[in-house]
């Protein structure tokens, strides 16, 4: 169970009071010894909020957009927690978090709560920790959890993994290309925004992704199943598609972030999507892989842990100096090394 | 762990070229910077404070108004339950006042003349780690 301060603070927490979950938002990001326990007596208050990711190039407007479309939600009466995850300097460990340079509209609001997240280490504790601090959100009862991240490879894909609706935003104008085919990014994304409808070259943005969507989309399905990692398995694949479950082709919506144009058809859209999800009745199947993934995750670092506290230094030492040597290969070495624990 | 700083320029002047290279030297220097650019209101800047769970709040201010803003952010902030975050400020601050903000709360002053090492330097001294600070004072 968790300390008495820790305590003290999730009872804050759930009565909705903000320097609490700022404090909690910390302990999570900083693995602080007892958050767990906070974590798991959180637990049972989380899995309300809808959770969209936003992800794509940097300086597509990602930022912009999820300031316009929180006021958008706001404006509706939807409680919104934003996630903005800014890479850190590889150099010198440090980050310069600016999201909240465009999300000035949103204060004042105590409907909305912005925390900024640098991406620290390893990819797989960005992972744990956006999932983490989703949670805690989830648990302070916002509505929606908007996180932004940079498209730019696994670490992002990891995260989406974790949203209901991942929102993909391109621009005109970033390259020939469109950026996200490079990162491989485009099969995760349930929205295709094309933000900067304003400025010239949209619609050259907007038939470039049209066409990946048809090169990855409706000869075989059970491709896409396979790349996506999300849909239902298909069953009857002789069909192409199973009759229980239909396919969610992704939409291409053109917003303008720095006005409200386009906000209104991406706010359909995702609720169309969110309602895909519930009635097509892939949410739980969805919902049951993101567990397995995060407890595959929560395995992998823990018993990594584990290993390296019981393991003996001088032995792992002494196995790299052996494979160095090329007395030992690598793959007899992890026998060897399993041996002790 | 990360010492987080958040780097705000209240005020309506429009210049923020030397809070970006404070904001970038502080980077270098390992911490987080959350940066939230020009014309922030006392609001805005104890809001962004308490959100994101600062360490150290770094006013940069330019305009001469720092005799209205600080006690406004020191009071939203205590407000907040982050009367212990120290705040300190870069710009230009007649020395008359100098004695008037550490009063109002203000932990360092740094003016114009300041090498970022020193700032540096200084934050490290009074952040201890992510869950509180030791007391300290600096003027220059
Ligand atoms: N013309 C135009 N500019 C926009 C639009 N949306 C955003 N911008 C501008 O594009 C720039 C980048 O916007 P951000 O919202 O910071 O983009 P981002 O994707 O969050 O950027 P990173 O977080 O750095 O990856 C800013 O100068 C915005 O003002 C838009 O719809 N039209
Ligand atoms: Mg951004």
């Amino acid at each position: 169970m968790a300390s008495k301060p820790l305590q003290k603070l999730t009872e804050s927490l759930l009565q909705g009071n903000r320097r609490a979950l700022s404090r909690l938002l910390s302990y999570v990001e900083n693995e602080r010894e007892g958050v767990d326990d906070v974590l798991a007596a959180l637990f049972p208050h989380t899995g309300k909020a809808w959770i969209i990711g936003i992800t794509g190039a940097p300086g597509t407007g990602k930022s912009s957009l999820v300031n316009t479309l929180a006021k958008a939600y706001r404006a509706h009466g939807t409680t919104v927690g934003i996630i903005a995850v800014d890479p850190t300097s590889p150099f010198s460990g440090g980050a310069i978090l600016g999201d909240r340079i465009r999300m000035r509209d949103l204060s004042g609001d105590a409907g909305v709560f912005i925390r900024s997240m640098a991406t620290r280490g390893s990819l797989g504790g960005l992972a744990r920790a956006t999932r983490d601090a989703i949670r805690v959100l989830d648990a302070a009862g916002f509505d929606l959890v908007l996180v932004e991240t940079v498209g730019a490879g696994q670490s992002e894909v990891d995260i989406v993994r974790t949203a209901h609706t991942t929102v993909l935003v391109e621009a005109p104008g970033l390259g020939d290309d469109v950026q996200a085919i490079k990162a491989g990014i485009l099969e995760i994304a349930d929205i295709l925004v094309v933000n900067k409808a304003d400025r010239p070259g949209v619609k050259k943005t907007v038939a470039a992704l049209k066409a990946m969507l048809e090169l990855g989309h409706p000869a075989s399905l059970g491709q896409l199943v396979a790349h996506h990692g999300r849909l239902l398995p298909v069953e009857d694949k002789a069909n192409g598609r199973n009759a229980e479950t239909p396919m969610w082709i992704p939409p291409i919506v053109q917003t303008i972030a720095l006005e409200t144009t386009g906000i209104d058809d991406l706010m359909t859209v995702i609720e169309a999507h969110r309602n895909h999800l519930v009635d097509a009745k892939i949410f739980a199947q969805i919902e049951r892989q993101q567990i397995e993934i995060e407890l595959h995750d929560r395995l992998r670092e823990t018993l990594m842990r584990r290993f390296l506290q019981d393991i003996d230094d001088a032995i792992l030492a002494d196995v790299i100096a052996q494979i160095q040597a090329r007395r030992l290969a690598p793959q007899t070495a992890i026998e060897q090394l399993l041996r002790h624990m | 762990m990360a010492i987080r700083v958040l780097i705000a320029k209240p005020g309506l002047d429009g210049h923020d070229r030397g809070a970006k290279v404070i904001a970038r030297a502080l980077r270098d220097a390992g911490m987080e910077v959350i940066y939230t650019g020009l014309r922030q209101t006392p609001e805005m800047i104890a809001e962004a404070a308490l959100q994101e769970d600062v360490d150290v709040v770094g006013l940069s201010i330019l305009s001469g108004a720092h005799l209205a803003l600080v006690p406004r952010i020191r009071e939203l902030m205590i407000a907040n339950e982050m009367g212990d975050v120290p705040i300190l400020i870069g710009g230009i601050i007649p020395d008359e006042d100098k004695a008037k903000l550490q009063e109002m709360g203000v932990t360092g002053i740094f003016g114009p003349g300041a090498s970022t090492d020193e700032i540096i330097d200084f934050i490290n001294t009074i952040v201890k780690d992510g869950d509180g600070f030791e007391a300290a004072s600096k003027t220059d």
